[in-house]
């Protein structure tokens, strides 16, 4: 099939963007949306023309590295998938696809379809962990975890941090990447120490990056490949409620 | 060259212990003295530099992703082991060290192994206290199942998803340590080059990925966390960006390169559909548990699986191998599939995939035991495949998935250049020649949390190290080498992308040193690959310049380095005659088909020495003694 794509082309993050269109020939059902992306470079490649930069590593949904808004959707049209885990038997012969950044004032643009989600790695060393030395840990099964809690946790822990939620959300706000890190936390002994540090240094460091505030919208739920609940933003908020009564 | 192993002497139970304490301290005051640079943050990577940090040492880290937390471990599905014996069921430090030697074929060094099983314990625990969500019981007790191989249940895991999780632990350990300071972290930088000052390795030069430019980074230590090479294969289930650059420049400045031919070709992966494909996608072998292999007994049976009745299939695995059935390790599943597709008996559309069946598994522990165990798993075969695994059984087939080569390191993880260290995948040490399933987490783990972290202090006490700056004019010929090296490829200007290349090159491998090799096919690639590499350099198309974001000049190094290693990757296997493990030599077989090895010969590893540019390289070699276990046949029947 042949497949028309309106793509984001903005030379670096100092240059204003536009859309270009290209027509990709030669895709087949059974290709990777990526793969067609690849189709793509190789064919503008043998004409002497820049390839489409955008991001991508493992290709199987889980390093979080391809982001990409497909038709205005972040990963494009499937429910719980990445873009790379999108297949082209999702589009016709002679289909038109817009693909852009994923677009946020905290993952400003690199080049093309690249942006840059440093914004996420930082909120993680404000407090996205468990202060813990290598050797000083007890015996793993001195810390006893019911099945239904651990289950709980490891749905939050799920997260792949890509930015789907941030780019889906209205207000470009960060509040289910930062409440998966909490919730996993706060739903285990070992976060407990810190509980109330954390939360209140990663929803700082959250709002000094430029993240939008929530307003409810449940975007970023029906965009997250990994299909992280709202009802952990809800647990973030009474974390952060309770951190402010009763910290000192 | 010559390869010492500095292996402490003694019985195996105490090396570890007694080279502990005979290795010298750095004084406390003094490691905030030493810069210690990390290339890579997968497990290794990670919590290397974590660990390192947290002891006072400047750390450096360097990956090539946007964010440390991508890294290719992070894919790692099914589980991680340790000697636990939280089940009770007979498992020790010892039955995990032999198993893993008898994993290996044979052909890993016997103190590394133990030593390996010993810290295997201290990683379970480490994970649990860093928050990893592993699997837990009703009562809270953590979960065990058995994998690959293994007849105790010694796996530890967090769903399909175990080395995310293990990943996200170690990358949130090294992020507390950029956040307080002590790690400075460079993403979106790639190793190009090893800087060596007066035999000793000084540094690193690296290409800032967003705006092209070369950056020279100087420390006391440097470590290569830098994963394994599968995607000399072309195909495989590594990510993109995995690549041979880092340890094959160090190579070329020096460090040995060991037992380049054994890769492991995993059996349960989804199969291949065309031309276009980028990658393999791995289904965790854990599937193995409770799925069944089998294949039709009649030759090209076009019934669908379901109409195929139980009398006409044959569960190939359970009927060759009665004890180990299903879990038979990887080498010899791959290769049973191989036989089969080769007989005529594989099934799919293009012939080339064996059935991978849940449907007693379904009806024996019910289908929501089946999703809380394998849910992801079948969600992602759904996703590529558009058939549904809870109706009808999966389709598989082996892909290339991990190299046991890599550099040759000495047991304190240091390779034959001093000041360069090795961990994790890139180097060559605790598998043999056959990795077992869930090890590679505990290997990339127990160099980085606790081997590496004790061994560099040995060294950097043990070791003067003069001042220098990266005005030496070793940083300025090797910056000078790489800018060399990028205008050969931008100057090209020829008519092919370098992904094309990799493909040609990843034929190559696949067909004639890939699962079944022999020597008229080994000597066909050594002279294909010279004229492909010949031909890169000449007809390779890399738009743009050099100091830009450039994704085609990233992959076209990368290529380029491929197209040098795959050829000592076949000239290693040509060497090696015998077959052990993932190497698998057509001449050298049982009556049965399966690896014949040959211990007078080969009970060696094979490290390669690069004697420049157009020079044959040449093989050294570190003999194998086995004093702990009994060397014998691997027998899986």
């Amino acid at each position: 099939m042949n497949i028309t794509l309106k793509v984001w082309r903005q030379k670096n993050a100092s240059e204003a963007g536009a859309l270009v269109e290209y027509t990709v020939s030669g895709v087949v059902p059974e290709m990777s949306f990526l793969e067609m992306l690849d189709t793509l470079n190789e064919q503008l490649v043998a004409k002497g023309q820049d390839p489409v930069a955008f991001d991508s590593d493992c290709r199987e949904g889980i390093c979080g590295m391809c982001d990409l808004m497909i038709d205005g959707q972040a990963h494009g049209p499937d429910k719980g998938a990445t873009t790379c885990q999108l297949h082209m038997r999702r589009y016709k012969d002679g289909a038109v696809v817009t693909v852009e950044p994923f677009r946020a004032k905290a993952f400003p643009v690199v080049k093309d379809l690249c942006v840059d989600r440093s914004s996420f790695d930082r909120i993680q060393q404000a407090g996205g962990f468990v202060s813990i030395n290598t050797g000083n840990a007890v015996d793993g099964n001195a810390i006893l975890i019911p099945h239904d809690k651990a289950e709980k946790a490891m749905d939050a822990a799920a997260c792949i941090g890509c930015g789907a939620c941030v780019a889906a959300c209205p207000n470009a706000s960060a509040m289910l990447f930062v409440a998966a890190k909490v919730s996993q936390y706060a739903l285990l002994p070992q976060g407990q120490p810190e509980r109330e540090k954390r939360v209140l240094a990663m929803r700082d460091q959250m709002d000094s990056e430029g993240f939008g505030h929530c307003t409810n919208e449940y975007e970023c739920e029906a965009a997250c490949p990994k299909e992280i609940k709202v009802s952990n933003i809800a647990r973030l908020n009474r974390e952060y409620l309770r951190a402010t009564l009763i910290s000192e | 060259m010559k390869l010492q192993s500095n292996v402490p002497t003694g019985p195996i139970e105490k090396s570890w212990d007694k080279h502990r304490f005979d290795l010298k301290l750095v004084n406390p005051a003094n490691k905030r003295k030493f810069k210690i640079l990390v290339v890579g943050t997968g497990l290794a990577g990670s919590a290397a530099a974590a660990s390192c940090a947290e002891l006072g040492y400047q750390v450096e880290s360097f990956c090539v992703q946007d964010s440390a937390r991508r890294a290719h471990s992070i894919a790692a599905q099914g589980g991680v082991n340790a000697a636990k014996n939280y089940p009770n069921d007979g498992d020790s430090i010892w039955r995990l060290f032999y198993d893993t030697i008898k994993g290996g074929d044979f052909r890993a060094r016997e103190a590394n192994v133990y030593r390996l099983a010993q810290v295997s314990s201290s990683i379970i625990d480490q994970c649990v206290a860093q928050g990893v969500p592993f699997a837990r019981e009703y009562g809270g007790t953590l979960s065990n199942r058995s994998f690959g191989g293994a007849q105790v249940s010694r796996t530890f895991y967090a769903r399909g998803q175990t080395g995310q999780q293990l990943l996200l632990g170690a990358y949130s350990a090294l992020m507390r340590q950029v956040g307080a300071g002590a790690v400075k972290l460079h993403t979106r930088r790639e190793m190009l080059d090893l800087v060596v000052i007066d035999g000793v390795a000084r540094g690193i030069i690296v290409r800032d990925l967003v705006t092209g430019k070369l950056e020279r980074h100087m420390g006391d230590a440097v470590l290569l966390c830098t994963g394994g090479y599968s995607n000399v294969f072309y195909l495989s289930t590594n990510a993109n960006t995995c690549n041979v650059t880092a340890t094959w420049r160090a190579y070329k400045r020096g460090a040995a390169f060991a037992n380049p031919c054994y890769t492991q070709i995993h059996p349960t992966c989804v199969p291949v559909t065309g031309e276009y494909q980028s990658k393999l996608t791995l289904m965790s072998e854990s599937l193995r548990n409770d799925g069944r292999v089998w294949v039709p007994l009649k030759k090209g049976d076009a019934r669908k699986p379901q109409d195929i009745p139980e009398a006409e299939r044959d569960y190939y695995l359970e009927r060759k191998y009665p004890a180990f059935g299903n879990l038979v390790p990887r080498d010899i599943a791959s290769r049973a599939a191989k036989q089969m597709t080769d007989d005529g008996r594989g099934v799919g559309k293009t012939g080339l995939s064996v059935y991978l069946d849940f449907k007693d598994a379904i009806s024996r522990i019910g289908l929501d035991k089946v999703k809380e165990k394998y849910g992801n798993l079948f969600d992602m075969y759904h996703h590529i495949t558009d058939e549904n695994p809870y109706e009808q059984p999966m389709r598989i087939y082996p892909a290339v998935h991990y190299t046991m080569g890599g550099l040759w390191v000495d047991y304190n993880l240091m390779t034959t250049i001093p000041g360069l260290f090795c961990l994790g995948e890139a180097n060559f040490s605790d598998h043999g020649a056959n990795r077992l399933g869930a090890s590679a987490l505990m290997q990339g783990l127990a160099d980085g949390y606790f081997v590496l972290p004790y061994t560099i202090g040995g060294y950097l006490t043990g070791t003067k190290l003069p001042k220098v700056t990266t005005d030496h004019a070793a940083f300025v010929e090797a910056e000078g080498d790489v800018i060399k090296r990028t205008k050969t490829l931008l100057d090209a200007k020829g008519k092919k992308a370098p992904s094309a290349f990799h493909r040609e090159l990843g034929h190559i491998m696949w067909d004639k040193v890939g699962m079944g090799r022999n020597a008229k096919g080994l000597q066909e690639a050594l002279s294909k690959i010279p004229e492909v590499r010949a031909e890169f350099w000449k007809n390779v198309s890399v738009v743009g310049v050099g100091e830009d974001f450039n994704q085609t000049l990233e992959r076209a190094g990368r290529v380029a380095d491929f197209l040098e290693f795959g050829e000592l990757l076949a000239k290693d296997a040509l060497t090696r005659e015998e077959s052990c493990g993932g190497h698998f030599r057509e001449e050298h077989q049982t009556p049965d088909g399966e690896a014949k090895r040959d211990d007078d010969k080969f009970a060696h590893v094979a490290a390669w020495e690069y004697k420049g540019e157009g020079k044959a390289p040449e093989r050294h070699t570190e003999p194998l003694t086995f004093d702990n276990v009994h060397i014998a046949q691997r027998n899986y029947a």
